[in-house]
């Protein structure tokens, strides 16, 4: 039951990284690959409308390492205590400037607080679970950026696939010039992890760029959310021993009444919540244009 | 001023704050989801117009629920480590089951209703915000049952210094939480509802358009008949907190000694007598435990220490709850009576809408600092003290950065909410956008 519960957590971190990653990516590339107002717009509306439920991905794993695993949620959140601050000062300005910037007069300010509010939680979650495996403030570093960037690539790949025109040229063009930093990055921070997911992580990553070169973005995609998932994949592995320094799982653990009454719920719930959250991307699955004015 | 200090303050600036957008949320929801569906039952454009401008409305108010609750399921483990210890097993269960039930429902309907206006099918696009409505209602659920347990603790046993849960059922139908949930809903409601009553009372001032009226005769009804819910749930609350938190009851009442036949106090020295016993228990002559004595009976039990919480706070703010709440309810009582049978509205009863909209927002505050200040010095009552909750590793030095960064935040973010809520108010419904032919058909964007 513990395992299985350690599991369930390994994958709501995954679906929040894989989601969230490409909703960061938008938010940080935006303004990058926008050069009007109009096409500022078309970038972010290809969030619009899933944005919030992917981030419900991370309230629901936060929840549910609460329930199932109280140590590890209090010893973490409290040992990366700034880091979490700002994480969440980062969430903060960016929801609000995505949900207000249709709302106001100038939206720069929303626009700003987008970008910002999307690379810290990008490069901070890195950081955080670097920290949490290496215990070393060099280690940290490299994997904030190699999260910054996975996220940018992501993110780039995701607006290439889901707009048309302009935005969508330079969005594969940022996927190139990405590819070139985030490679050599992540060669550098996964060769620490070293085992076969992050490997097999890199090669994706890899794969992502070329595919986007031969202009297949509907593979590239399946490609940087697959590193995605090896690499969180790579880092529970990782954390399955000890989630914390001098900590076990078996530790951790609620008891198994607790362990065994959220099984039945999430056992009912989870598949309705994947099929809504599909339905939604099955609704939202045209190219976002350049609004008419 | 110590790392237990700051911390308090943190959590109760954040939660105060997050609760002046949560019951709008809540409320006004449902209200826009009411009105999108008079709009599809009658097909009369001024309901279309109304859902239009409540629904922007909601939306400005919603992103600050949102990213103020995220703050709020990571403070436990930031501030408050040994409570989330202690109470995980038990606690925890609500706020994940919030979360995957709850919170998914309303964030991924909401989405769609935001950008399914043209996508969806008219029904479908109508059971979204129903959907993401009642995710929001169902939220408060679970919340309001993790809040309870702390309160009144349930279903549970105390092994290795942690409690345990041993059933869930129990928590979930916790007397505490049954009383509490329709109390807080039921405020939500009002407070959305004299949020409405404001907005068309400021429209009303200006315009004698028939839409208007029609809005406001809509909240007039929602603020009353959730006024009531209020009110019978309330007399409920004070009977199991006769029962369940008799030192909460004693110092919101100002009651030192343990009193047969108590009387209620209005004010300090102004007194209805036997009226308490008979609010908490039915009964004009029962005896009522006061804080002296209940103090004296703790000391016993739990060993030395200070069981009181902070008695002026307890009593006043009892006080401005009732007064509060009861003048926007009483407000809307006297517009329905002033209205009845398609009366027009008089304008100084446009302008007293107005008052709708901070009156029911203090109540609502005061309410949670009784319900919270009252529970000290515990954070799970006869269990855990807070001064035992906090984290033990986080320094002062931490928490007072994260402090001054949220209350910086915060402060901003209300000036920017303030401005753009004023600004979509002044501005009015808009004229609904014709109808454009479908532009050229676009690819879809998985195409390999």
């Amino acid at each position: 039951m513990i395992d299985l519960w350690f599991v369930i957590i390994a994958f709501l971190w995954t679906g929040y990284f894989v989601l969230e990653g490409f909703d960061f990516g938008v938010g940080l590339l935006a303004p990058l690959v926008s050069r009007s107002s109009a096409e500022q717009r078309q970038s972010l509306q290809t969030i619009g409308p899933v944005w919030d439920g992917n981030e419900v991905w991370l309230i629901t794993a936060v929840g549910a390492m609460f329930a199932a695993f109280p140590a590890w949620y209090a010893g973490l959140f409290s040992a990366f205590y700034l880091q979490v601050t700002l994480i969440l000062v980062g969430l903060i300005v960016r929801g609000v400037g995505l949900e207000w910037r249709g709302k106001v007069d100038d939206p720069r300010w929303c626009d700003l607080g987008i970008m910002v509010g999307s690379g810290l939680p990008a490069f901070l979650w890195g950081a955080v679970f670097a920290d949490l495996l290496f215990d070393s403030a060099p280690a940290a570093v490299l994997g904030g950026m190699f999260t910054l960037a996975v996220c940018a690539l992501h993110g780039a790949v995701f607006l290439a696939l889901k707009t048309t025109g302009p935005v969508r040229r330079r969005a594969r063009a940022t996927v190139l010039a990405a590819g070139a930093v985030v490679i050599p990055v992540a060669v550098f921070a996964l060769s620490n992890l070293g085992t076969l997911p992050a490997l097999a992580a890199m090669a994706a990553l890899a794969a992502a760029t070329a595919l986007i070169w031969r202009r297949r973005e509907g593979w590239a995609f399946g490609a940087t959310a697959a590193a995605i998932v090896l690499t969180t994949l790579a880092v529970f592995m990782e954390l399955r021993q000890q989630p914390l320094p001098g900590l076990t799982l078996a530790e951790a653990a609620s008891g198994a009444y607790t362990l065994t009454m959220l099984s039945w719920i999430g056992l009912i719930a989870l598949p309705f919540v994947l099929v809504y959250q599909g339905w939604t991307y099955w609704v939202f699955r045209k190219r976002v244009q350049v609004a008419p004015i | 001023m110590d790392a237990l200090d700051l911390a308090r303050w943190q959590f109760g600036v954040t939660t105060v704050y997050h609760f002046l957008f949560v019951p709008l949320t809540i409320g006004l929801g449902i209200f826009v989801a009411g009105l999108q569906t008079a709009w599809h039952r009658t097909g009369k454009e001024h309901y279309l117009k109304l859902t239009k401008f409540f629904g922007k409305l909601f939306l400005i108010n919603f992103a600050m629920g949102v990213v103020t609750g995220i703050v709020q399921e990571f403070q436990f483990g930031m501030n408050w480590s040994e409570y989330s210890i202690f109470v995980g097993d038990v606690f925890g269960a609500p706020l994940a089951m919030e979360a995957l039930l709850a919170f998914f429902m309303e964030s991924t309907f909401l989405g769609l209703w935001i950008f399914g206006w043209d996508k969806l099918p008219k029904k479908v696009h109508l059971a979204c915000i129903w959907a993401a409505a009642i995710g929001s209602n169902l939220s408060a659920y679970f919340i309001l049952a993790a809040n309870a347990w702390m309160k009144h603790p349930v279903g549970y046993e105390v092994v290795d210094g942690k409690a345990r849960m041993t059933d869930l059922w129990a928590v979930l139908t916790n007397s505490t939480a049954l009383a509490q949930v329709p109390h807080v809903i039921g405020a939500a409601f009002v407070v959305a509802g004299g949020f409405v009553l404001a907005v068309s009372g400021y429209w009303l001032l200006k315009t004698r358009a028939e839409m208007w009226r029609s809005a406001a005769r809509a909240a007039l009804v929602m603020t009353a008949i959730a006024g009531a819910v209020v009110a019978g749930t309330g007399d409920m609350s004070a009977k199991l907190m006769y029962e369940q938190q008799p030192m909460k009851l004693a110092s919101a009442e100002g009651l030192e000694r343990d009193t047969a036949g108590a009387a209620f106090s209005i004010a300090p020295g102004i007194e209805i007598p036997n009226v308490l016993s008979f609010l908490a228990t039915n009964d004009f002559n029962a005896t009522v435990q006061g804080t002296e004595d209940l103090q004296r009976r703790f000391e016993q039990q739990f060993g030395p220490g200070d069981y009181r919480p902070d008695q002026t706070i307890v009593f006043w703010s009892f006080r401005v709850m009732i007064v509060f709440g009861l003048a926007t309810v009483g407000l809307s009582v006297l517009g329905l009576w002033l209205t009845r049978r398609k009366r027009g509205f008089p304008r100084w009863l446009s302008r007293a809408f107005l008052l709708a909209l901070p009156l029911p927002s203090a109540a609502v505050i005061a309410g949670w600092l009784l319900s919270e200040i009252g529970r000290q010095p515990w954070t799970v009552a006869g269990e855990l003290l807070t001064a035992s909750s906090v984290s033990p590793g986080v320094t002062l030095a931490e928490v007072a950065t994260s402090l001054t960064i949220f209350t910086a935040l915060y402060g901003v973010l209300a000036v920017a909410e303030a401005v753009l809520l004023t600004r979509h108010v002044r501005k009015g419904v808009e004229e609904p956008e014709p109808v454009t032919e479908k532009t050229e058909r676009l690819e879809p964007s998985l195409m390999y």
